[in-house]
């Protein structure tokens, strides 16, 4: 038996607020593929679970007819990356979440567990800031939207006060029409392992074939997921060539900030944001189908 | 502590059972049901002993609450043998050499089983990623993935 003090299942999102408002020990559980293991490992113990794992309506994607792609936080990892939506307009974030675990995993976990567990390492984490994620985030006295950036505080740390919940993942259109992009997890291990460094690119071409828009996101860079804004300004407008590519690799080495753990050193990691910013760009612009690539 | 009646579909058979909120699914199926060819290994996801089919996916029951099983459809390796034959993956783990101490083997006969019921075609590296979350510590994995490719190339359902 798990260490649950009290356990609750919400019917609906403001249940599970008010449930929340009623106990300011209880956390929500969703997928529970973090939740349950860090209980089982003792972690965590004398847990209070609010449950959302059945609620319909904060599971799904849809697009609004200003073309906003709304993803829902309690869609498994595997219904994200097998939904027409994603497959048609994101298909590179459906890769990233095909990283996660292996597939008990992800017929369970969640993408919005993967967010609000504040892990830099997430594997939705770096390519949701290349898209420019807005996440909307309801709470006691209404609805609230924050930027991707916003929301990540620190490791484990994400701007939820008690009694809030992600209830959508907003992507524009803007931000993601005519986009191409590649996600790299790297690990010890093929499959069942937690990032040594995730990166993902996201490019968009011009009329005369030049960057028009470049996107590149790490994460395991830094304390949180983060972006490389410099090194971002220096391609845009620029036309590929490799000059560039080795550019971005220099450029981004010099934005992060990452730190020693068990899985890699610093400079390990320094090592594999030159290299893996490189093959990222040049993947991402393989898939623009764009001239000189 | 709270306790919930759920019902579901076990084996195609319709079944109902009082569970403590805390318990996993795991240790329903094995203690109130005395399903226990689901084993229970590494008891965090990470090992696939204990994967069940449920609405047609595989999970790890061992980090499944079993409330959560409420009207799901599910499927254990006990309802993989239909009066003493063994199914087509079954009998192509035997075929293969694909067994040695059997602890892991439940689990990787739903993983395959879950693959050939999807009706998809697989290449070898793409059954490698599909058996990731199963692991194996005496075979070296090369039989049971051949077994995979040889019940997956023949297209017999279970």
């Amino acid at each position: 038996m798990f260490d649950i003090t009290s356990y609750e299942e919400a019917n609906s999102v403001q249940h599970a607020i008010d449930l929340l408002a009623a106990n300011p020990q209880a956390q929500l559980i969703a997928g529970g593929t973090d939740v349950i293991i860090r209980l089982r490992e003792g972690k965590v113990s004398d847990a209070n679970l609010i449950s959302i794992h059945d609620l319909d309506e904060l599971k799904g994607v849809s697009i609004k007819t200003d073309g906003t792609i709304v993803i829902k936080p309690v869609t498994t990892f595997t219904s994200l990356a097998e939904h027409p939506i994603i497959k048609q307009h994101l298909p590179f974030l459906g890769e990233a979440v095909s990283t996660v675990g292996g597939p008990q995993t992800r017929h369970v976990g969640t993408i919005g567990g993967n967010v609000c567990n504040g892990a830099t390492s997430a594997d939705s984490a770096s390519t949701l800031f290349a898209l420019n994620a807005r996440l909307c985030i309801t709470g006691p006295s209404g609805i609230r939207t924050s930027t991707i950036q916003d929301f990540y505080k620190g490791p484990g740390k994400v701007a939820l006060t008690h009694g809030e919940i992600l209830t959508a993942i907003l992507i524009s259109p803007k931000d993601y029409l005519g986009f191409s992009g590649h996600y790299i997890k790297y690990t010890l291990r093929n499959a069942m392992d937690i990032a040594m460094l995730g990166c993902s690119v996201t490019v968009k071409l011009g009329i005369d074939h030049s960057v028009a828009d470049f996107r590149l996101a790490f994460g395991v860079a830094a304390p949180t997921p983060m972006r490389c804004l410099r090194t971002e300004a220096a391609v845009k407008g620029h036309h590929f060539s490799e000059d560039l590519v080795e550019r971005v690799g220099e450029l981004a080495v010099s934005e992060v900030n990452p730190r020693t753990s068990w899985r890699a050193s610093k400079e390990y990691r320094l090592q594999l944001v030159g290299e893996l910013s490189k093959r990222a760009f040049r993947k991402a612009m393989s898939k623009t189908g764009g001239k000189g690539v | 502590m709270k306790t919930k009646k759920i019902q579901f579909s076990l084996n195609d058979k319709n079944v109902s059972v009082e569970v403590d909120v805390r318990e996993s699914l795991l240790d329903v199926l094995r203690q109130k049901f005395h399903l226990t060819g689901t084993k229970k290994g590494c008891g965090v996801g990470e090992c696939g002993a204990c994967t069940v089919i449920m609405n047609g996916e595989t999970v790890d029951t061992c980090i499944f609450l079993a409330t959560w099983a409420d009207g799901k459809v599910i499927h254990t390796i006990e309802g993989q043998t239909i009066d003493g034959q063994l199914s087509a993956v079954q009998q192509a783990m035997l075929d293969e050499g694909a067994v040695q101490c059997g602890f892991c083997t439940p689990g990787f006969v739903m993983s395959i089983t879950s693959m050939l019921e999807s009706g998809k075609e697989y290449t070898r590296e793409e059954i490698k990623k599909e058996l990731s979350g199963n692991m194996c510590r005496c075979t070296g994995y090369q039989n049971i993935v051949k077994a995979a490719e040889k019940v997956l190339q023949s297209g017999i359902l279970p």
